[in-house]
């Protein structure tokens, strides 16, 4: 099975990648963009997606600063 | 009195943090892949980008097996001083509270800063006053130190805050200018300025001496209780 863990910084937590593609899209004509955030995406291959939420606890994400989604994709 | 200073693939500063060590007492390196620490009195985890700096910096370096080690130690009472990287692995090892983040201002940020000793009472800061000024270099990407408000608010409470920056020197927007903060048995500390690269006048500043010094005089009073 196929799974994808989206991670973002924790809402109140200062993002400064998002805050940057935030100022860059007006540059580029894409007006009105706001809440932007920058995280990061893991896929992983899996026999089953039971033990991917221990995964995210213990590696794959940070709680005290992230949070995280798992999707399973196929 | 002998320090430990870990290497793992990717440190560089694990040589400059071994001869500031040795300006003090006998040092010798540990390799992440060691599982025990070979008797040394203090470790430190030095500066760098240990496995890459891969998913988060310090997420992947807390696994290795001299970090059972290391945790074991510092349980145990052992004094353990982590230097920017080194920081950001006891972070995410949970034997330092907090996190850290990415620079608010987004660069890599190298300068020299002046921190604060806001407290002189444990094993890492007994040969400085409380109020001292240190000027020390940083040199980092994810310096920014993150906590829970009532986190910060028990750091402040317990004496854990040991380094603060000094009023327009905070580089990276560090909650409540911390520099450097302690574990509530205050064995083990985390700073993201370098005091390894500051202990020899010819070079700068020598604001980092202190630090080295305080270990050994920590671990020579033990030795001599004992």
């Amino acid at each position: 099975m196929k799974a994808r863990v989206l991670i973002r910084p924790k809402e109140g937590i200062l993002d400064p990648q998002g805050q940057a593609v935030e100022r860059a899209l007006p540059a580029l004509g894409f007006e009105g963009v706001s809440g932007v955030k920058v995280g990061r995406m893991v896929e992983l291959e899996v026999g089953d997606t039971d033990r991917v939420h221990e995964m995210c606890e213990r590696l794959l994400a940070n709680p005290l600063i992230e949070d995280y989604e798992v999707l399973v994709v196929e | 009195m002998r320090f430990g200073v870990v290497r793992f693939p990717g440190s560089c500063d694990e040589v400059d943090a071994l001869l500031a060590c040795r300006r003090f007492a006998d040092a010798e390196l540990l390799w992440h892949g060691d599982r025990d620490l070979g008797g040394v009195d203090v470790v430190v985890i030095p500066g760098g980008f240990s496995y890459g700096d891969y998913l988060r910096v310090g997420a992947i370096a807390r696994f290795s097996p001299v970090m059972d080690a290391v945790s074991e130690f510092a349980l145990a009472g052992g004094p353990v001083l982590g230097i920017c990287n080194g920081f950001q692995v006891l972070c995410e090892a949970g034997l330092l509270p907090g996190a850290l983040l990415p620079n608010a201002g987004r660069r890599f940020v190298f300068r020299q800063v002046e921190v604060e000793v806001v407290n002189a009472d444990t094993p890492f800061t007994r040969s400085c006053t409380a109020g001292d000024v240190l000027s020390i270099p940083v040199k980092h990407g994810a310096g920014r130190y993150y906590a829970p408000e009532e986190s910060l608010r028990e750091l402040d409470a317990h004496g854990q805050i040991i380094l603060r920056y000094r009023d327009g020197h905070n580089p990276n927007g560090s909650a409540r200018e911390i520099a450097g903060v302690c574990n509530s048995d205050k064995n083990v500390m985390g700073l993201m300025p370098h005091p390894e690269h500051a202990v020899d006048p010819l070079t700068g500043p020598a604001g980092g001496a202190c630090l080295f010094d305080s270990l050994v005089a920590h671990v020579g009073q033990l030795v001599a209780a004992a």
